[in-house]
This record gives C-alpha cells, structure tokens and sequence, in this order.
C-alpha cells in the first residue's frame, strides 16, 4: 500500500516537473578503485570523469550539469551487485558506465533490470547476452576474435592454431567460437590445440615448447591469446626466451593493450599482433585531441586504449539520446539510442544496433619497440552481433530490442525465449 | 554478565537461566531485527535501504560462520583455515537449485511455444544451455544431478560440507596433524577447493560462478525489497538457533571436554577421552553450521563464483573471531559484524578522507593496511579483543593458573609475560 | 582498361602540374610497375599482392631489390593525390622523400599528403621469398643469410634451383654448410624425381629437429578410404577402433553416397511438426508426444505412408558397414616417398619421445628450483625455527620490487641486476629484523597468533606495494646475457634465466648448509633452536641469534624475489602466488631439514609437470591436483619426507 502510494506520488512528479527537477544529473561510474581489477578500471573512472567535465564546460545536458557519482565495488563481484543497487536507489542515478570483467556484468545484471537502470559496458567481451538496460560498447567476438582469425587464416595462411587462454568465461566462450568457426573453415580438430591457464600464471616454459612442436607437422602455427594480465608478463618472457619470432609463430592477442605493455619490455616483442576496436596510434584528428586532452590531464606517460574510447562512444552517444528525448528518463534514452551515429576516434563512424551492440571497425596493430602499436589492417565497420553465428544454439537467436523487444528471440520457433537476459 | 566459559554450577535452573549472556544476546537480536523491519522498505517506513539491509543479513550470516569458527578455534583449539570453504559449499549448493529453478520456469515457458510438446531430454538441454552457455558449454555435468529438487539440494546443504570435514578432519586427526600443520592444511584444502571450483571442467561454470541468486523462482513478483527482509529474518533465526545450539554444546560436560583438548590435548588422551572424536565432531558440526551459514548469505549477495572461497576468506574469518575475542561466543558475533561492516564502510568510500597537510589518507587505498595492522595489535596487546572491555565491565577476572597459559588456547598468552 | 586509365591519369597529373612532381621522375620505369599494380600495393592484402611482388622480382631491374627491401621495411609511401610512390622516413614532424628509381632525396613533404604502405607479416615473408634470388649471392654475408631465413619460412619450388646455383660459389663454410642442408630439404619438399627425393629422406636419418620432421610428415599423410578392396600399399582400417568408430564410418559411407542418410531426431522433430494436421500427426495426438520413442513411432507411421524417409535402423548400418572395406592411403607422396619418410620418422619416433621426456625432466627441474628458491626462506624461518611467518610471500615481492626501483636508476641491466642482489637482501633483512623485533619476538610461545599477526603484516605490505606501485605488473628486465635459451636440440631446450635460477637455487643450497654446519653462528643458531635456556647459560644470546636468523631467512626471500621477477613479473600479489606452495613444500619435505625442502620442491615440481603432462590443456588441473596430492601426502606421512627422529623432533 505504501509502496503504491509512493509510486503514484513518483510518477505524478515526475510527469508534473520534467526534466528541471532532477538537477543536476546524476551518472553513476561503478568502476573497481580497488582490488586486483583497479589497475584497468581506475583508468576508465578518470576516462569518465574526464568526459563529465568537458560535458559540463560544453554546456552540460538539458540545461542541467552533469554530476558524476563514484563508488567503487573493489573487485569484489558481489559488491558490485551491491553496489549497483546503491546507484539506483540510494543515489538515483539516471546511467551508470561501469564493469570491466563479464562475471562482474552478470553480477550487475538482475540488479539493473528488476530496478530497470541504464549501463554502458566499454569491454570487449564473450557476446551470447543482450539485456535491456545495457548497451555494450566493446567489441563482440565477431568485432575482435573472428576478424583477427581471418586475419591469421588469409594474411599469414596458418594452418595450425594454438588457442591459449586464461581459465574463465571470455577465454572460454571465445576460444569455442573460434573452434567452431575454425572448423568451418576447413581447419581439422587436431589441428587446434587449446590450453587454459589460472589467472597471474608464471610458469610458461612447457606451453611454449608445446606451441613450437606443433610446427613438427609442417604446418605454419599460429597462437590466438586471449591470456588475461600479468600473466601475459611471464608468457611473453618466455616466448622472447625461446626466440619464436612473430614471422615464424605469430600471437594475437585479445586482452594486450597499451596499458598492459606498460609492464613489459617490448624489444622482443616486435612484431606480435593485437587485435581492438583502438589503439592510440590510430592517424585522426579526433583521436589526436582525445589523447593530448587525456596526456593533458594524467600526464605525459599515460596511454590511451580500447574501452577509453568505448567509453567515450557510449557516453557522447547517451548525451545525444538524452538530448533528443528531451529527458534522461531510462526507457526515452533507450528508445533514442537506436540509430544513434557517433564519429569513431579511428575514424568512420559508430552506429548503435538494435542488439544493444555497436557498429565499429576492427584494427589489427604489431607490437612496435616503444610499446605503441603500428595499425597494418582495419576494415569496414562490423555491426556488433550479441549472438554468434559459429555455435548451433546460439546461431538461430537473435536480439532486436527495437523491432522485437526481445534479446534473445529464436528465429527457428520465431518466439521470446526470455525478456530478461540470462546470467 | 557472566561468561559461560567460567559457569558450571550443576544447579537445574533452566538453561537460559543459567547463561545470561545467552539471553541477553537473543535479546538484543530480537530487538535488532524488529527495529530493522520496521525501518526497512519492505514492509516499513523505509529509511533504511534495500542494499543496505541485504548488508545487514549478510552480516549476520558472517556471524553464524564466525560463531562456528569460535567453537572449532576458541573452544577446541583447531585454527582451522578452511571453514568459509564449507560456508561456499552451502552457497553452491542453494545456488545450484535456484539457478536451475529460475531457468527451469523460463525453458518450460519458452518450450511451451513450439509445435510438439518438448520432450524431457529437450528440457534438460535447453536449461544446460542457457546455465552453460556463458561458459561456452552445453550439457549437464554430473555435479548438477540433483539441482533439480530443492530438498535433495537443501540436503546437500548439510551433508557435502558435514561429509568433507569428516572426511578432511578424519585423515587429519588420525595422524596426529596438529597446531599450526593443521591451519596450513586446512588453507591448502581451501586452495584445492577454489582451483577446482575456478576449473570451467568442474561444471561449476568457473571464474563466472552461480548468478541472480537474489531472483527466488516462484516468486518474481515479490520485490527485492520484502525478499531482503524475508532472507533478514531467516538470518536472524539461523544465528539465534545457532548461537543457542553452540551455547548448549560449549555449557555442559562436552564444553569441558573441549576446552581441555584446547588447553592440554595429550593429558585429555590420556584420561581416556578420545580427543579425535570430539574434534571431529566439532569440526563437521562447526562445517555445517558454516554451510547453512552460506546456504542463507548467497541468495542475498545474489552471486557465488570461487573468488569467494579463496584461502583469505577464511583467514579473516579467524580475525574476526580475533578481534572479537575468542572462547566466548559473543565476542565471535561482535567481531564478525563490527570488523565486515567496518570494511564496507571504509571500502565504500564513505569514510572522510583524512589530510595531513603534506599527504591525505584516502581511505580505500589505506584501510587494509589500517586492518592489517589492528591484526598485529589485537594479538600483541589484546589477545582477548573486543570482548576484553567486556570483561572490564563486569570485572570478570582471569582464573589463577600458576604461570600457565592465560588462554584462551594452548601457547596464548602467559601469565607470566603478561606480568612483565 | 584500369590499368590505361590510370596511366593516362598519371600523364595528365605530371604534364599539368610539372612542378609539383618535377622532382619525382613519375615514368621511370620502376614506378610504371608499382603504378600498374597499385591498388593492389595500396590495399596490401597477401591474397591480392602475388602479382606486384612477381612484377617487380621479374622486371629484371636493379632497382627491384631496393624497392622490394624498403618496402618491406614499410618505407614506402604512397602520394594520396598523384598515386606517385616514393620512398619516405619521418622527420622532424614532416616526411623526408626519396625517389624510388634512383633513391635520390627529393625533398621534404608534408606527411599527411602520404600515405605509408604497411605491408603485414604475410607480405614481408612473400617479398622474403621474391627477394632471395637477389639476395642468394649476395657478397655480404649477412644478406646471405636472411635469403635462408626467408626460405626457411616461406620456401617455394623456385628457391631450389635457385639454391642449388648458388652453392657453387659459396665460400662461407657455415653459410655453405646452412645452404647444403636446406638444399636437402627443399628437395624432400620440391624435387620431381623420386630417387633424389629418397635419398635426401635417408640423409636426414636420425635427425631431430623441426625442420626436418616438418618436411617429412606432409609426405605421410593419408586419407582414409573405402572400396571393395584394399589396394596395395594402403593400411586397413578396423571399423569400430578409435581411429574409426561405427557411425564415423557410417557417416563416412553417406557422404559417398554409398548408403542412406540416417535420419536425425531434429529431422524427425522437423518432420513430424511439417505433417501435422489439426491437433495430430498420422493420427497421434500432437499432445503426447513429448519422449523420443512416442515421436519415432509417429515418425515411422508417416514413413509407412510414404510422407518421410524410413528410419535406418542398427541392423541395417551394420550391413552396410560390413559390404565395404575402409583403408588408408598415402596422399602426401607417392608409395615410395612415402614409405621412406615413414621409414625415418619411425626411426626417430623413440628418439622424440625420450628428448621430449627430457625436456619435461628439465621443466619440472627447473619448476623445483623455482619452488625451492621461493621456499628456502621459509625453511629458515619456519623450518629452523618454527615461526610461521605469512608475511614470507610479501617479502619475495618486496625483493622484486627492489630490483625494479634499482633498474629505474641504474638502467645497465648488467650492473643493476648486481646491484639488486644486495640491495634486496638488505631490504628484506632490515624488513624481517624489524618485524622480528617488533612482533615475533613476543609471539614465540603462541605460534597460531604468530600466523594471525604474519598475516595482517601481509596484507598490509600488499596493500602498501600497491598505494606505491600501482597494481600493474612491472618490468624487471634481465641482462642481455640471460636472454634466450640453452638448446640442446630442437626439443630439448631450457631459457638461461631458469638456468641461473637453477644455479642460484644451488647456491643458496650451498650457503645454507655451509652457514649452518660450518660457522659459530650456525653452531648458535642450532643451539638455540634445540634449547634456548641452555644456550643462553653458556653465553650465546638467543634473542640476537634468532634475531639474526630470521633476518637471514627473509633476506634469502628477497633475493628469491629478484628471481622470480626476472623470469616471471613482479606484482604486488606475487608473494601470494608462492606461500602456499612454499609452506607445502617445507612441509612435505619434512621441517628443519634443508634436504627435505630440496626434496619436496623437486616433488612438488615434477608432479605439477606430470600431471600437466598427462592434460596438457589445462595447467589449472595440474596444479588442484598437485595439492590435493600433497594434502594426502602430508596425511600419510604427517613430518614429510625426511622425518627428524628422537629428540630433534620434539623441538
């Protein structure tokens, strides 16, 4: 009864005082600042609060300033649940930037839809997901995984594929697409070798030797990483170690950044590829701007990567959509969020899908000496694609929140299979 | 108020009676949980918010497992390091039933739709593939056997973590591990458990762990709001039933029997009791108790994944019961919720930030260290903890022992050093 | 008809802007070709490039080699508005140009006026392999020597011939002796006549390397077949052997359409939903059925009305299975060659497998050593004087964090890494002295608080590394000389910096023993250990002794530190990463006994190894397993492998 009252009361104010009400406008950044996750998502809390402040100096949003709201969830997944829910209901806040790794997304998850929030997830990720109250501004497989192995299958004709990962969910779920999908093209199954290793891995001596014998066959070997953090430390060590230059066994890899190169003496390097929807090298004038601004604010060491410009999509996209709806109320933004174009920092420009993903281009850079990748591919834009195609199960599903109000629609039984998204 | 370690009058007065503490404690419980109900949003004024009164029964599922710890650490000795594992293992346990429950409903509805009635092989499949589809996976692995039935997993509650310490602790007993051998083997059990959970071959969908706890099926039209309450006071009545069974247990000759093992193991030996039966019994009681402890916190926290059963869990479960005071059961309960609602506070960034001029202390970078080193404290100058002030209240005085252990265990505190 | 266009396009630009180019002489001849193939250079895709780079390797023009070479170096560039290429290398903000035809400088441009052409790995390797026949006889060694390694990479059928000119001439013996072999090879590969191809096979017998067993296995490899009968030279196939079960070989059947298609039970689901009339399907109601046999029996009432294809039951696959014979076949080589690969391979199959034994000897060695180093601390500490000390892992990281800080100032790796030793030493030495005096000293009679108040030390030291560090890994570089690996074959071989590792760890063996065995203080530090009062009455100070000894142990850890940074990172959650192992290591090699710990390290190493070994994609396995290995282990045998006996143990 109470509860009913109060909602009534809600709506009569909120239809009775539109938007001027709620100055300022809150944006909730749930970025870990703690805990073994800080390291990547401090950066993207400073990323935030840099675009709040040039959105306030701009003017700020429908006459109102823009108010970012920081809490930090310390790396701990179940406080980023908690946490959420404090976003939503202690601090209102009308959109929240935020997560970095998937198991905290499905901790965030239930928590955003039953309060029905609005969050913007700048990290590439494993795809087979598309929830309401998220837009996804990082790359799908199919906008990082699958144009990378292209890349190895047309560019360098490999012929053999080591896929290595760290044991959780993005390294999984990727790694099976791109069996999946390599098997279609023609690749045999003793032809990929698949090895996981536990997160901060040091001892990589045995893979290594293991990835060199499978070039005993006379086939060209290729190494897909999805290997997460410092692991990457020890395992480009030893591959340094081993003298495997990138023309004789090339590595791609998924999760290596500028930031992650940080930790690392590249000289060996030379030459292993990294595939993002970024890198700060990309020849732009916008991107030009984005990196002296953030250099300008952080200092001259610091780097720019792929979930910063994420983020930066994301956030000038919602202020866009807000703007035409005239509101920052969740269900107007989404609505104005289809369709919604942005110009990419690399260039061309980014188009939001109905499948809550985005249409972005896909570069591939080598590892240059000072840490900095050298851009030698980019395509056309990629629409982002919640579902993969190379799974069985995933292929006949489908998400179209514009047309079909439904993330997860079998297009075999043309039926819902759930509104709500699964975590 | 009295300590019930020091009661033993074998007068018949009712057992509460007997044990003030005891009463005064279910006291003070009830009133907390009324008090919270009432402000809470779910059926009361609402000042208090949801999240924070999901904190709240979190909490006091912290101080269930707490509870249990005290009885296996500062009754009878055993520093085990491995009970937030069996306090996981109770959360993975309710978290398998509720997640193949949730997606049992949304199958069934899905499947409903189709032409021909599904049969149950294409139910099955259908809810592995929506549970394991995240981790790039499709079929059921044997572990998830009974997941389909809430009394058989609720069962599972109980028995896996009562089984894996009776297992562990027989092993361990038989042999004679004891003091500090047993905690580093107790941690090493605790880290096999979370590499095996963190495995994806484990079918316990890996790094990503069980989530949407929080989504009770059958009840999705319930608010978050009155859910929280309901788990609150399902909380409240675990701890109260279990600090009731633990005060039982600790009062009568079994209590003495423990706390001679604590004091003095060999010479328990050699009157004729059989130490390691009594160990093992506490130690798979406290391990369900830890279990049941789990089974209530993770539908509150609304997700479980390994992270959770890590070896450090359980070592701040030995802190708290540190800080609080060991060998008496309040200052297990007192530790647990001061020190994790102390964390939340500092790591929550609520804490001012303190300026020395030169440098300004910004809390979620500088509280561990302030935690770390309140452990160094604790043991260095209050071995009692918490519980020590209480002590000075009711001037309770430490019994005479000629020079031998002060106690609360074997090689604490002496009385001698403690006169120096 | 592109390509006139464009030429005519290039003519109008140089007749109406003779300035603008006047430098670039847009009609050499070596411009034409890049001219003619210039979408293809531009778009840069190794599908599409072939033609550009056999244009220019064939053009016969000296300038080939040039532009090939900067080409691949990517200091080509391509003219946005002319299509012009020239060569380009940055400077000073703008674009220092060179003509391509003659290399003269032409001037500085504005870079953004150009486009630079960035040929990826795959190009590189194809101008690689088109650069060789220039490069084959070059008079500069080294330029001989990246004609091989391209070869080695990309070899093609030309290159034979190619090489087989130029070993005439050569007079370099290693180069000679490199061109001879890789002759040899490229024959296996590429010769067209049998015998030579043999006889090479037969002159890499016993040979290890990768090369070589790359070259032979694409000539063994087969295809499995099926036909009335075998033929001669192809190896029956056992249907219902792992290498062929029953529905493969059934499947196999159908895809040659030498039998039905079996039907699937999604094709029978599909079936039944097309033929469903009203609320039923052949006269069964929709409603039932919801299991697989009620759904076949349906399926098989429509079969018999003709409306599907009739189910292929197991008595029938048999049958079919049965008429035909399945072999396999070599498709790699004729008979012959094939044979004689195989013949070579097997010749070294048991070579490859005791090497590959050996190299998982020396991992799981070199893994001990890690352990042991990470462990030998603590069995300083925890061993010899029984003080659990948590806070061991954090002053591993501590060490690795000094060698970093001492890198940021002396940036000689050399001369820093010798200065790191020390200097890690010293800071982990203070650090435990301090920690001793300050918290352990008063904890000696209550070892379980000593693991509580070790442990809140810990985490604050972890914490602290990160308020100061930042929580990304950071560099800790080794010296050049630590670089690379020891190879002993092509399978056998192990990085230097385990190896110094490997050494290190027996050093510290040596100085252990030697400092308790050898010296007054290990002397003392024994007595203390076994008996503190009656050390004290005859004059040893035990309070400075154990004072001593711990420092020393957590001195030990920090040099470990340094270690460890090298070959791996250094983070301020490394130190977690090892104490596990480092008290399991102790432990099962049975406490206060310097040989156990050396034991247990080379257990604990070796059965992560094996059991890796056994599931190589997944070391999270081994490494569950391994402790849970070591958990019954320890219950088994509860003072580990060395197990003190009489009254040492009591201690």
């Amino acid at each position: 009864m109470h509860n009913t009252l109060k909602t009534t009361a809600a709506v009569l104010l909120a239809s009775a005082l539109p938007a001027l009400a709620d100055c300022p406008i809150k944006v909730g950044v749930l970025h870990s600042l703690s805990g073994t996750m800080a390291i990547s998502e401090t950066t993207l809390k400073d990323t935030m609060e840099m675009l709040v402040e040039q959105q306030n100096e701009a003017g700020g949003l429908l006459e109102c300033e823009l108010e970012a709201v920081v809490v930090d969830p310390a790396s701990d997944w179940p406080l980023f649940a908690e946490k959420a829910r404090e976003l939503l209901t202690v601090h209102e806040v009308d959109v929240i930037f935020g997560n970095w790794t998937s198991v905290s997304r499905k901790s965030v998850l239930p928590v955003i839809e039953e309060l029905n929030g609005l969050l913007f997830y700048p990290v590439q990720y494993e795809g087979e997901e598309s929830s309401k109250n998220v837009f996804y501004t990082g790359a799908a497989p199919n906008q990082q995984a699958i144009p990378a192995t292209d890349y190895f299958l047309e560019e360098l004709e490999v012929e053999k594929f080591a896929l290595l990962g760290t044991d959780y969910v993005y390294p999984r779920t990727t790694n099976n697409i791109l069996e999946s999908y390599l098997q279609q093209k023609g690749i045999a199954a003793e032809d990929i070798f698949v090895n996981y290793t536990p997160f901060g891995h040091s001892d990589w001596s045995k893979i290594v030797a293991d990835v060199v014998a499978l070039g005993a066959d006379g086939k060209k070997v290729g190494v897909i990483s999805t290997i997460n953090g410092d692991a990457n430390v020890g395992f480009y060590k030893e591959l340094a170690a081993a003298g495997i230059s990138a023309d004789d066994i090339p590595v791609v890899a998924f999760s290596v950044g500028e930031e992650e190169l940080a930790g690392l003496d590249t000289t060996n390097l030379v030459g292993h590829l990294a595939a993002w929807n970024y890198f700060q090298s990309a020849d732009s004038e916008a991107n030009e701007a984005w990196v002296e601004a953030w250099k300008a604010r952080m200092g001259e060491d610091r780097v720019t990567n792929d979930p910063m410009e994420a983020h930066f999509i994301g956030f000038n996209m919602w202020v866009n959509a807000a703007t035409e709806a005239g509101t920052t109320e969740v269900d107007a933004v989404r609505e104005a969020m289809y369709g919604q174009e942005f110009p990419n920092l690399t260039g061309g420009t980014a188009v939001m899908l109905p499948n809550h993903h985005l249409a972005k281009p896909v570069l591939i850079g080598e590892i240059q000496e000072d840490g900095q990748f050298d851009i030698i591919s980019q395509t056309e834009e990629v629409p982002g694609d919640a579902w993969t195609d190379y799974l069985p199960e995933s292929a006949v599903l489908k998400s179209d929140w514009k047309e079909l109000g439904c993330g997860m629609y079998n297009t075999e039984t043309e039926s819902c299979v759930q509104i709500k998204s699964n975590y | 108020m009295v300590d019930i370690t020091s009661a033993g009058a074998p007068t018949r007065k009712p057992f509460v009676m007997r044990y003030p503490s005891v009463a005064i404690f279910l006291a003070i419980l009830s009133l907390f949980t009324i008090c919270v109900t009432v402000l809470g949003e779910g059926f009361g004024i609402g000042v208090v918010s949801t999240s924070f009164i999901k904190t709240l029964g979190k909490t006091l599922c912290l101080c269930l497992a707490a509870l249990a710890m005290d009885l296996v650490w500062g009754y009878t000795g055993i520093l085990s390091l491995g009970h937030m594992a069996f306090f996981g293992i109770g959360g993975y346990a309710i978290g398998m039933w509720l997640m193949y429950a949730r997606t049992e409903v949304i199958v069934r509805e899905s499947l409903s739709a189709a032409a021909l009635p599904p049969t149950p092989q294409e139910i099955s499949d259908g809810i592995a593939t929506q549970i394991f589809g995240v981790v790039g996976a499709s079929e059921f692995p044997p572990v998830w056997a009974l997941a389909h039935s809430l009394p058989l997993q609720m069962a599972a509650i109980v028995i896996v973590p009562g089984l894996l310490a009776l297992v562990f602790g027989w092993l361990a007993f038989r042999s004679r591990v004891t003091g500090v051998y047993l905690s580093i083997l107790t941690q090493a059990m605790t880290l096999a458990l979370s590499l095996y959970l963190f495995q994806n071959d484990s079918g316990l969908r890996g790094n990503n762990g069980l989530s949407g706890l929080q989504n009770l099926p059958g009840l999705e039209a319930v608010p978050q709001s009155q859910i929280s309450i309901l788990f609150f006071w399902a909380s409240a009545l675990a701890l109260g039933l279990g600090y009731l069974l633990c005060a039982w247990v600790v009062s009568g000759k079994f209590g003495s029997v423990m706390r001679a093992i604590r004091d003095d193991e060999s010479r328990v030996r050699f009157l004729g009791y059989s130490v390691e039966a009594y160990k093992l019994f506490v130690f798979s009681f406290t391990a369900v108790i830890c279990g049941i402890a789990g089974a209530l916190y993770y539908p509150q926290a609304g997700i479980i994944n390994p992270a959770e059963v890590a070896p450090i869990a359980s070592i701040y479960l030995a802190v708290w019961v540190a800080i609080g005071g060991r060998g008496r059961l309040y200052g297990a309960v007192i530790g647990a919720a001061f020190v994790s609602l102390l964390s939340t506070w500092f790591t929550g960034g609520q804490a001012p930030d303190v300026s020395l001029g030169f440098f300004t202390i910004q809390w979620v970078d500088w509280w561990t260290i302030l935690l770390g080193l309140s452990f160094v404290a604790v043991t260095l100058f209050a071995p009692k903890g918490i519980g020590g002030l209480i002590d000075r209240f009711t001037e309770h005085r430490s019994p005479e022992r000629h020079g031998a252990d002060l106690g609360p265990d074997a090689g604490a505190l002496r009385e001698k050093e403690a006169l120096e | 008809m592109l390509f006139m266009i464009q030429r005519a396009l290039l003519l109008l630009i140089i007749l109406m802007a003779p300035t603008l180019v006047s430098a670039q002489s847009a009609d050499a001849p070596i411009q034409l070709i890049l001219q003619s193939h210039s979408e293809a250079i531009v778009k840069s895709s190794r599908k599409t490039i072939g033609p550009a780079i056999d244009a220019l390797a064939q053009s016969g023009l000296p300038e080939a080699q040039v532009v090939l070479e900067r080409w691949q170096a990517k200091e080509m560039w391509v003219n946005k508005e002319s299509g012009l290429f020239v060569f380009a290398v940055k400077a000073n903000g703008g674009l220092q140009t060179f003509d391509v035809s003659d290399n003269s400088e032409t001037g500085i441009a504005d870079k953004k006026t150009f486009k630079q052409l960035k040929p990826n790995s795959g190009i590189r390797s194809m101008i690689a392999a088109a650069l060789v026949q220039f490069q084959l006889n070059d008079p500069i060694p080294e330029n001989r020597q990246t004609a091989l390694t391209a070869i080695e990479r990309d070899a093609q059928p030309s290159h034979l011939i190619a090489l087989r000119g130029s070993l005439e001439g050569e007079e370099d013996p290693a180069i000679r002796l490199r061109k001879t072999r890789l002759e040899r090879l490229l024959t296996i590969r590429f010769d067209e006549d049998e015998a030579a191809r043999i006889s090479a096979i037969e002159g890499f017998d016993g040979d290890l390397s990768v090369e070589v067993r790359a070259a032979l296995n694409p000539l063994i490899a087969t295809e499995i077949q099926v036909g009335e009968v075998v033929p001669e030279g192809s190896i029956p196939v056992e249907v219902g052997s792992d290498e062929l079960t029953e529905s493969q070989a059934y499947s196999f059947l159908v895809e040659n359409e030498l039998a039905p298609a079996t039907v699937s039970p999604q094709a029978v689901k599909e079936t039944l939903i097309a033929n469903i009339e009203g609320t039923a399907v052949a006269g069964i109601q929709v409603a039932t059925l919801d299991d697989v046999a009620a759904r076949e029996t349906a399926y098989k009432l429509l079969a018999q009305q003709g409306l599907a294809d009739p189910l292929v039951t197991n008595a029938q696959k048999a049958a079919e299975i049965e008429k035909h014979q399945f072999f396999r076949t070599y498709v790699g080589a004729s008979l012959p060659v094939a044979l004689a690969a195989q013949a070579a391979l097997d010749n070294i199959e048991t070579q490859v497998a005791l090497n590959r034994t050996a190299d998982l000897i020396l991992d799981a060695l070199s893994l001990g050593s890690i352990y042991f180093l990470a462990a030998i601390g603590l069995a300083i500490t925890f061993g010899v004087m029984g003080v659990i000390n948590m806070a061991h892992g954090e002053f591993i990281m501590m060490g690795a964090y000094t060698g970093y800080v001492v890198q940021l100032f002396i940036p000689d790796f050399t001369i820093s890494i010798l200065v790191a030793i020390p200097s890690a030493f010293l800071v982990t030495f203070s650090a435990g002295v301090a920690m001793e005096r300050l918290v352990i000293r008063w904890l000696y009679h209550r070892p379980l608080e000593t693991l509580l108040a070790t442990f809140g030390v810990s985490i604050a030291l972890q914490q602290l590394a990160k308020n100061i560090f930042g929580t990304q890994a950071r560099p800790l570089t080794a010296p050049a000389w630590l670089d690379g690996s020891f190879v002993i074959n092509d399978i056998v071989s192990i990085s230097y910096i385990r190896i110094a590792i490997f050494v290190l760890a027996l050093i510290f063996l040596a100085l252990f023993l030697f400092v308790m065995n050898r010296t007054r203080m290990g002397l003392e530090v024994r007595a203390v250990t076994q008996n503190p009062r009656m050390a004290a009455s005859m004059g040893i100070n035990p309070d400075k002794i154990n004072m001593l000894t711990f420092g020393f142990g957590s001195g030990i850890a920090g040099i470990a530190g340094v270690a460890i940074g090298l070959y791996a990172k250094v983070t301020s959650e490394m130190g977690s990463d090892y104490i596990v192992q480092s008290f399991m290591t102790v432990v099962v090699g049975g406490v206060g006994n310097i040989w156990g710990t050396l034991l247990g390290a080379t257990m604990v190493g070796t059965l992560q190894k094996g059991i890796e070994w056994l599931n190589p994609s997944n070391t999270l396995a081994a490494q569950t397993y391994m402790i849970l290995f070591i958990i019954l282990f320890i219950q088994f045998r509860p003072r580990g492998i060395i197990a003190l006996k009489g009254r040492a143990a009591e201690v």
